[in-house]
This record gives structure tokens, C-alpha cells and sequence, in this order.
């Protein structure tokens, strides 16, 4: 996984709450047995006014002008601003994988839902809760300034704004340190061999129907 | 002994290691795979060289991408062919059971778990799917994974995992005629909102909740995760242990009386203490319909769709209209006025054979109305579709002009050739409302299985509480 130490990115604003992973990348590019190569499908349906398929090359789509991510003051942007319960429905990892693809390393919002936050840590994309009045700041700034950056520091836990005000942001210590240092989940609970071992041990003479 | 939860005691039951900060690995017991959110999984074993912790803990099966028509000559999408064949693969080479597109045993993963006794009281259940809620209808402790997490488990029988809050629904007195478990659970959302569940474990409780069947209890627990709570569950009784007897993988003999002098003790205790509670009388509710684009978006079958214009939060009402504008509705239809284009009966939420004898009830002797043009009748799993024609169920179904088809996820996603196309209406017994989820430009209406009968006969929704 790649670290995530400090960001300074444009940020793209996209106003709507209750995102679903469904809009964030549709079904039909689940069909997939990679990992890479969603992001020109991200939002694909909001994103391009006909139809995606999976084998259908994208150049040459047609754009949906009004969509936030086709205008041109949000090119290159890298950290997604949006409303709450973002990435609500379905588990599917490739929302994060398809954002994170596009070149997304942040997202900020005034909640997220669990599988989908828990996901995005899996990858090297740093979801950033914020109060709802903090949120609607940055969007009207957003709005106010085209090439709005933000700089977030995730040691520090501060989104930094252009003005040098900074808003704090929560973030549980072991997602953090796994963040920080880019570290992989499964290497570090092999750690505990021993323990999970000696947990299957107890647990099959005390409920062995389940072994 | 402190007072605990249902939630406290399977989450204590299963730390294997605590972080300082509270993060806990947790084993899992039961980990379901289906073929979309698991090969990239398996492609991660294979190159860090990992092996599988506990093979017998798995159970695969295809379920999103299988054709729901004749399966003789195999998928026709070729990328479709790719995943079900690569989950084939994947489960070969690392051992895994797989009940594969032709066994009598393959379904929707969230009805052949309970269905084969896979799923058991007090275990951990996962899955790469974020229904994998519906478990906690058997008092497990079952949620929703992505892919990273599926290799995890995998790899270790663990997953990292933050304790969540414990939340209290409890539903109290009996339905009324036409109101069911779809309905409870509607209301539930309609209640908490899309994300008032969020970072909670929900219990559900009271006299309504243990009236109803298993099957009842799993389209409960089933859409806890629309009212954003990773996980729902309901505690041990008698209808629990009734359901699991006889299952194949259900524990026999001496090990039987063992298990259920344990599951027993799956319950809350009675002074346990949860951080919310809400309460839901079962006698108010009426049958539910959604209007819009979020599960959240619903509103009793007697009601009108909803008018932006009076919602005072500006981010709700720019929601409203632009569900609106997807759905083709203007504020303050009436539901009963909503013509549908196509019914969806099936899904892991309302495919179970209880759901397919309801809706069967309701169709009984009548016909499909001449503006439906499609009417689909999904059995959940193998076994389903078996008890159906035991019963005599696809005839009725047949008869009044729906399709009877072979199990598996269907046009709840849309994931296979079973799909709304752009701007077609549909009265769904599935579990999202989302744009596109039924097919892009698909208008979506959550409903109950005898909603959604109805609604195929009458060609527009109607009050089932009326039907005769």
C-alpha cells in the first residue's frame, strides 16, 4: 500500500450526499478480475452521457458537461469533497480502488459509511470526517476559487486551508500508523500466529461443531 | 457478571488480540465468497505466496453473475463467464467447497448460508457483500468486507475490526394483514435515515421481531446495512433452533444438545445497557413504498410522493429534486397512481420461500396487467425453486403471466442479462433504490413481496392491505 504522509492537492467538490459505491463505479465494471484500471469509469454514469461497458474502449465518450469532475478547474484534483454518508451500499472495494485509480488521495465529508471507510484505509485513501459546518465552508470556498488547494498533514491530523486556518480531523491510531508507513494488514496480523492458533484450540473444545 | 449485550458477548467471544487503541483482531468462523468481490483476493495470496488459514471456514458459490434462464450452454457475457469461471479456479486450486452454477445447492449467498446450516448461532459470519447482515437473524455477529478484507480472512481467519455502538430497535405488537418483515424494515430506515445506523451494531427486539420466521428476521436483518449499520441481529429462540434442525451442516447428535444449550445464551441480558435505543409500534405501520433514489426516501402506500418545496434543509431538497428528476415523479402524486413497467420478485432481502408463498397468495388466479412487460419470479437458492414447485408456486406464478427462473441475484443489480432499461419503472422486492441499480436510467420502488404481486396485477401500486 502507498503511504499517506502530507497531501497538497486541488480539491474537487461534489455536492451531494448519500454517494453510493454504485454511482462511485457501477456494476458492470465489478466484472472484473483487476484491480486497476477503474478510474476512467469512476461515476461513469454522472461522468459521460451514454452507457460504459467494461470492454468498450472510453475515448471519444461523450462527456456530461455538467458534472464536476469534466470541468476544467478541477483537473488534477486529488482530494473529493462531498456531503454525508459518503460511499453508503454496497462493499465493493472497487469504489475506492476506482477513486484512488483517478488520482484521488483524500476525500472529505461530514460522515462516511463503515465498509466503504474501512476500505479506503485498505488502499491508501485517507477519508477525512469533518463537521458539517467545516464542510460547507470548504465548499463555498471551493466554489469561490478556482484551483482551491488544501494541504493535509496526517501526522499532524490537520487539513490546512489557504488562508493557514486549520481544521483537526480524528483518526484511529492503528489506521493511522498502518497509513503513515504504507504497511500491510495481513503481514502485520501474522504477527499473531501464535495467539489465533491458540484461540482455534480453546474454541474447538468449547464449541467444536464449529470446527 | 456485568449486564451485556448480544453484541458485547459474540464481539467478546471472538478478540483473539486487543491494540492499545481499541482495535481488536477478531477470528472469523464463517466466510462466504462469491466471485465478484473475491478474485483480486485470491490474485493477492497467490503473489505474496499466502496460503489459506482454515480452509473448511469457506464456502463459495456464484451468485451475481449467473443467468436466471436456462444454464445448459453455460454465460453467454463472456466477461461474466470470466468471473464465474475464474471463482471456479480460484476455489480448485485452494480447496474451497463451491456449490458451482449447476448444483442443486447454488443460490444467493445470503440464502444458501442459513439455508445449508452453514450459518450457525454465535459465530462470526463474512462476506464481500455488504447484505452479509442478513446472518445476524441467527445471532451471529455477520458483516460486509471488501476485497481487502476477503484476502485477510482468508489468509489469517481474523480481521482487524473497531467495536461498534451498540443500538436497540425494538418492535412491538402484532402486524397488521399485509404489513410484513419489508415493511418493519423500511420503516426502520425511514426512522433512522440512510445513515443513522452508522458506526452501530443494531439489535432488533420486542414481540414483533420474535413472531416473526427466520426467514422474516433475515429481510430485517438483511437491510440493516440501508439504515448504515454494518451489522443487524436478532438473539436466540425457539424459531432459531426449530429453522437450524436438520440443516446438512447443522451440528447432529450430542453436539446438537451441546450447541443449543449454547445458543441459548445468545441474548441480551436483561439490564444490559445499549447506547441508543428506538422503538418501532408494529401496529401503526402500513406497507411501505420508496418515491426516490435513496432507501431512505420512502413513504406509506396511502401517502403522496413528497414535495422538495417544503423541506426546509437546502442539501435534502437539492436531493429530493434531483431524485425526483431520476425517478420521473412530480411532488404529491399519490403512490397508488405510479404505473410500473417491470416487477422484480427475488434478492437476498425477499427471495426465500416465504416471500415467494406471500406473493404467490396475492397473484393466485389473476393475471399480469397488460402495461407490465415483465414480471420475474426469483427463487434465493436450488432448494427455494425445489420447495416452490413441491408446492405448486411456479405454476400460480406461471399462470398469471410471471417467469419463473433459476436462483441467483437477478436484476437486483442487474449484473447479469436481467435488467430495467433506461426510464423503466419497477416494483422491486430487493434492497436498493440507487440510480442505475437495476440497470442504467432504471427507476427503482422498494416494496414487500405482496406489494409487489399486487402491483404486477393492478399494473400500478395498490394497497395489499385491501387486496382480495
Amino acid at each position: 500500500m502507498e503511504k499517506f504522509t502530507v497531501l497538497h492537492g486541488i480539491v474537487a467538490a461534489l455536492d451531494r450526499a448519500n454517494v453510493d459505491t454504485d454511482a462511485i463505479i457501477p456494476k458492470q465494471f465489478l466484472k472484473s478480475i483487476n484491480r486497476s484500471g477503474f478510474g476512467p469509469n469512476l461515476f461513469d454514469a454522472w461522468r459521460y452521457l451514454d452507457e460504459g461497458q467494461p470492454d468498450k474502449p472510453n475515448e471519444g465518450r461523450p462527456l456530461n458537461p455538467d458534472f464536476v469532475l469534466n470541468q476544467p478547474r478541477y483537473k488534477g484534483a486529488s482530494v473529493l469533497l462531498a456531503r454525508k454518508n459518503f460511499g453508503c451500499g454496497s462493499s465493493r472495494e472497487h469504489a475506492p480502488w476506482a477513486l484512488v485509480d483517478y488520482g484521488f488521495r483524500a476525500l472529505i465529508a461530514p460522515s462516511f459509511a463503515d465498509i466503504f471507510c474501512s476500505n479506503c484505509y485498505k488502499n491508501g485513501l485517507l477519508p477525512i470526517v469533518l463537521a458539517e459546518s467545516q464542510v460547507d465552508r470548504l465548499f463555498h470556498e471551493a466554489a469561490a476559487f478556482p484551483g482551491y488547494r488544501l494541504r493535509i498533514d496526517l501526522a499532524r491530523q490537520g487539513v490546512e486551508m489557504p488562508d493557514g486556518a486549520t481544521s483537526q480531523f480524528d483518526s484511529d491510531p492503528f489506521r493511522k500508523y498502518c497509513l503513515l508507513n504504507g504497511l500491510d494488514d495481513i503481514g502485520l496480523t501474522l504477527r499473531h500466529a501464535e495467539k489465533i492458533r491458540a484461540y482455534e484450540e480453546k474454541r474447538k473444545l468449547e464449541q467444536p461443531w464449529l470446527f | 457478571m456485568a449486564q451485556q449485550t448480544l453484541y458485547d458477548k459474540l464481539w467478546d467471544a471472538h478478540v483473539v488480540h486487543l491494540e492499545d487503541d481499541g482495535t481488536a483482531l477478531i477470528y472469523i468462523d464463517r466466510h462466504l465468497v462469491h466471485e465478484v468481490t473475491s478474485p483480486q483476493a485470491f490474485e493477492g495470496l497467490r503473489v505474496a505466496g499466502r496460503k489459506l488459514w482454515r480452509i473448511s471456514a469457506n464456502l463459495a458459490v456464484a451468485d451475481h453473475n449467473v443467468p436466471t434462464t436456462d444454464r445448459s450452454a453455460g454465460i453467454a457475457d463472456p466477461v461474466s463467464r470470466l468471473q464465474v469461471d475464474t471463482l471456479d479456479a480460484n476455489c480448485r486450486d485452494f480447496g474451497i467447497v463451491e456449490f458451482a452454477m449447476n448444483d442443486p445447492r447454488q443460490g444467493i449467498v445470503h440464502v444458501i448460508g442459513p439455508e445449508q446450516g452453514a450459518t450457525l448461532p454465535g459465530m462470526t459470519v463474512v462476506c464481500g457483500d455488504s447484505h452479509t447482515s442478513t446472518h445476524g437473524a441467527f445471532a451471529c455477529l455477520a458483516f460486509g468486507i471488501g476485497t481487502s478484507e476477503v484476502e485477510h480472512a482468508l489468509a489469517t481467519q481474523c480481521l482487524l475490526q473497531k467495536k461498534s455502538r451498540n443500538f436497540l430497535i425494538d418492535v412491538d405488537g402484532a402486524l397488521p394483514r399485509g404489513v410484513t418483515a419489508k415493511d418493519v424494515a423500511l420503516a426502520v430506515i425511514r426512522r433512522l435515515g440512510a445513515a443513522g445506523g452508522t458506526g452501530h451494531a443494531v439489535e432488533y427486539a420486542g414481540s414483533t421481531v420474535r413472531a416473526l420466521s427466520m426467514e422474516g428476521r433475515m429481510t430485517l436483518c438483511n437491510l440493516a446495512i440501508e439504515a448504515g449499520a454494518r451489522t443487524g441481529m436478532v438473539a436466540v429462540d425457539q424459531t432459531t433452533i426449530d429453522y437450524l434442525k436438520g440443516r446438512p451442516l447443522a451440528p447432529k447428535g450430542e453436539a446438537w444438545d451441546r450447541a443449543v444449550a449454547h445458543w441459548r445464551t445468545l441474548r441480551s441480558d436483561p439490564q444490559a445497557k445499549f447506547d441508543r435505543a428506538e422503538t418501532i409500534d408494529a401496529r401503526a405501520l402500513k406497507p411501505l413504498v420508496t418515491w426516490g433514489t435513496s432507501p431512505e426516501m420512502v413513504v406509506s402506500v396511502d401517502e403522496r410522493v413528497p414535495d422538495p418545496d417544503k423541506e426546509k434543509d437546502a442539501v435534502r431538497r437539492e436531493g429530493m429534486e434531483r431524485a425526483l428528476v431520476y425517478m420521473g415523479l412530480k411532488p404529491n402524486t399519490a403512490i397508488t397512481d405510479i404505473r410500473i413497467d417491470k416487477v422484480f420478485i427475488g434478492s437476498c432481502t425477499n427471495s426465500r420461500i416465504e416471500d415467494l408463498r406471500a406473493a404467490a397468495g396475492v397473484v393466485r388466479g389473476k393475471r399480469v396487467a397488460s402495461n407490465v412487460r415483465l414480471a420475474l419470479a426469483v427463487p434465493g437458492s436450488g432448494p427455494v425453486k425445489k420447495q416452490a414447485e413441491k408446492e405448486g408456486l411456479d405454476r400460480i406464478f406461471r399462470d398469471a403471466g410471471f417467469e419463473w427462473r433459476e436462483p441467483g441475484c437477478s436484476m437486483c443489480l442487474a449484473m447479469n442479462a436481467d435488467r430495467l432499461d433506461p426510464g423503466e419503472r419497477c416494483a422491486s422486492t430487493s434492497n436498493r433504490n440507487f440510480e442505475g441499480r437495476q440497470g442504467t436510467g432504471g427507476r427503482t420502488h422498494l416494496v414487500s413481496p405482496e406489494m409487489a404481486a399486487a402491483a404486477a396485477i393492478a399494473g400500478h401500486f395498490v394497497d395489499v392491505r385491501n387486496w382480495r
